[in-house]
């Protein structure tokens, strides 16, 4: 068996060639974004090609951080618009932060209602709340919009996170199924001791299902990292403008006929870090996520 | 991980105390958890309601009505849907959107399925599929810019190193032959990794005794790919193209940051056609027609995912 394992065949050494291949076309634009964000604007007409820059700079990260003044930002290639995406950066951890939180959170609650406790018409509800799978993003996005706006809320954080923190069809559903696997008798010797049902859940349930929740947690971060198109409608205000709502007003944001392509990929850059971090710190978990989850 | 998605046996009619059971001196609770149980669906209830039900009436009600966003709704019946029939933008967003979905299924289901038969075959390690999965991680909008960039005709590399290769140039989200394929090729990009990862937890699934059995029978590892991997696949494989065809109609991110519907609405999606409509041109009832069009495609899809997520899972448990 070894022996077979560790034969160098020519299909080998090709199979291996082709996921190397795949693993540089994945990681290289990565390299290019932070090369980029590197040069100095001016360079960028006569170094644009190099694999390091001829004068590698901080300025780009400098001044989309904010942390320069106007006239060096506009010195550096910045439109002279004051952007601050340390600001940005914030925002997004604050929108992601509480959307995963208090979503997981309370889709576990209804997960757990529907598997575990007893209640009439407990299976029609169920039915309609996973019903509402079928209703896309954009038909909701619309009305929601205008709901938001005429309670508001808009340019808030409690009208951006709104229509996301309080339940999505598919956490429940999914959640549901992972408490249906707790097996009974752990929770019946909770309630011979005479523990209540929010006891039971917090005390006895939670902990034993913390990877499903931290699963949960982790897809919906990624994905309000992400989201785009409602923070837009929603938060596109300075005070609550998420990084990628920043990047997309900052491309237009141009001084010339060309993009300032140093400070978008400097701003750029910013907005794939703290995934970065989060695939360094729970980067297994991450990974083995998607062999349970597979449909966020 | 397969035992984690099992689906447990449904529930025994009776509650979980045996009426047998001797009696400590408290009382036992006979489960009355309807107070509990309401408590605890309170939340998920209410979001459902005001930002799932309600919206889902008020779009279609839209949808009937004349509608600019900043005065009243006003009630037009079936206009804006006879107008759609002869909306030609409309049918075009219909038509490119299709023409994506076609293409980035089909190279992004390919190059996944070749990618997680690879990985399976040759190696185990977590570093490599977290490397593959950057992609997915980052948001649309930062892959749009990055491959403008790239794709850059001035001043990209690839252009660059098209013109040292003697190829030339091309403006790739400007041409109107080049920006689709462009945009499809960038989502396939980010995706591929993502794809390749779920089809590989698929193949885990698969015994592995199976492949061992047929390296003895003298099985090379093209049949071995077509008469274990690809028929023990096939559930988790339609569900992960389902998903994908899901995710693809609702492309906007990457068109919004790229080429914003263009050049000559050759990238104008269904997606952001709405989007338009509806922020641009300030036609929200309009918008709300194509949105209820795309609704009943997307339900439709949804229910077969449906299916197909909860057969994959008696499968493979």
């Amino acid at each position: 068996m070894t022996r077979i394992r560790t034969r160098v065949s020519p299909g080998r050494i090709a199979a291996w060639a082709v996921l190397v291949v795949a693993l540089f076309a994945t990681v290289f634009p990565f390299y290019w974004m932070v090369r980029t964000a590197l040069t100095p604007a001016a360079d960028l007409y006569t170094d644009s090609t190099g694999l390091v820059p001829d004068h590698p700079t901080m300025i780009n990260f400098l001044r989309v951080l904010g942390l320069t003044s106007q006239e060096e930002a506009v010195a550096a290639g910045g439109s002279g618009a004051q952007v601050d995406f340390l600001r940005y950066l914030l925002n997004s951890v604050v929108y992601s932060g509480l959307i995963a939180v208090l979503q997981t959170l309370f889709c576990a609650m209804a997960g757990y209602a529907f598997a575990r406790l007893r209640f009439p018409g407990r299976d029609v509800v169920f039915g309609v709340l996973v019903g509402a799978l079928m209703v896309p993003p954009i038909f909701t996005v619309l009305p929601n919009f205008v709901l938001v706006k005429d309670l508001g809320w808009l340019n808030t954080f409690v009208g951006m996170v709104a229509p996301s923190v309080l339940m999505t069809p598919f956490a429940v559903f999914f959640l549901r199924q992972f408490f249906l696997s707790v097996p009974r008798e752990v929770e019946e010797a909770a309630i011979l001791d005479g523990v209540g049902p929010w006891g039971i859940f917090w005390r006895v349930v939670m902990p034993m299902t913390r990877g499903p929740l931290l699963t949960v947690g982790l897809t919906t971060t990624v994905w309000a990292w992400k989201d785009y198109l409602w923070p837009l409608l929603s938060g596109r205000d300075e005070e609550t403008r998420v990084l990628t709502v920043a990047l997309g007003i900052f491309q237009q944001q141009s001084p010339n006929t060309q993009p300032d392509w140093t400070g978008l990929m400097a701003g750029s850059a910013l907005s794939v870090l703290p995934v970065l971090v989060l695939l360094i710190l729970l980067g297994r978990r991450l990974v083995e996520s998607l062999n349970f989850t597979g449909m966020k | 991980m397969g035992a984690h998605t099992a689906v447990a046996p449904p529930h025994p009619g009776a509650g979980t105390s045996p009426g047998g059971a001797p009696a400590p001196h408290r009382p036992r609770r006979p489960r009355d958890d309807r107070k509990a149980a309401w408590l605890f669906l309170a939340p998920a209830l209410l979001g459902f309601a005001l930002f799932y039900a309600y919206p889902t009436v008020r779009g279609i009600y839209y949808s009937l009505t004349d509608y600019s966003l900043i005065a009243t709704p006003d009630f037009v019946g079936g206009d804006n849907y006879s107008r759609l029939i002869g909306d030609e933008q409309f049918w075009n967003a219909l038509q490119v959107t299709g023409y994506y979905v076609l293409v980035n299924i089909v190279s992004q289901t390919l190059l996944a399925l070749v990618l997680a038969t690879l990985m399976h075959r040759l190696t185990r390690s977590v570093a490599l599929r977290a490397m593959l999965l950057v992609p997915w991680l980052v948001p649309n909008v930062t892959v749009g810019l990055l491959w403008m960039w790239l794709l850059d005709t001035n001043l990209g590399l690839v252009n660059h190193v098209l013109n040292s290769l003697g190829v030339g140039t091309t403006g790739f989200f400007t041409s109107p032959d080049w920006a689709m394929p462009s945009v499809a090729a960038v989502n396939t990009w980010a995706y591929t990794g993502y794809t390749a990862l779920l089809l590989y937890a698929g193949m885990l699934q698969v015994p592995q005794y199976l492949y061992e059995s047929a390296s003895l029978d003298g099985a090379g590892e093209w049949r071995m790919f077509t008469r274990i991997t690809l028929p023990l696949l096939r559930p988790v494989l339609s569900l992960v193209l389902v998903v994908s065809l899901i995710g693809s109609f609702q492309i906007f991110d990457t068109i919004a940051v790229t080429t914003k519907g263009g050049p000559v609405s050759a990238t104008r999606v269904i997606y952001y056609y709405i989007y338009e409509q509806a922020f641009t041109n300030f036609h929200m009832g309009y918008a709300s027609a194509v949105a209820v069009v795309l609704a009943l495609i997307l339900g439709v899809l949804t229910a077969v995912q449906m299916r197909l997520l909860r057969a994959s899972r008696s499968d493979l448990a």
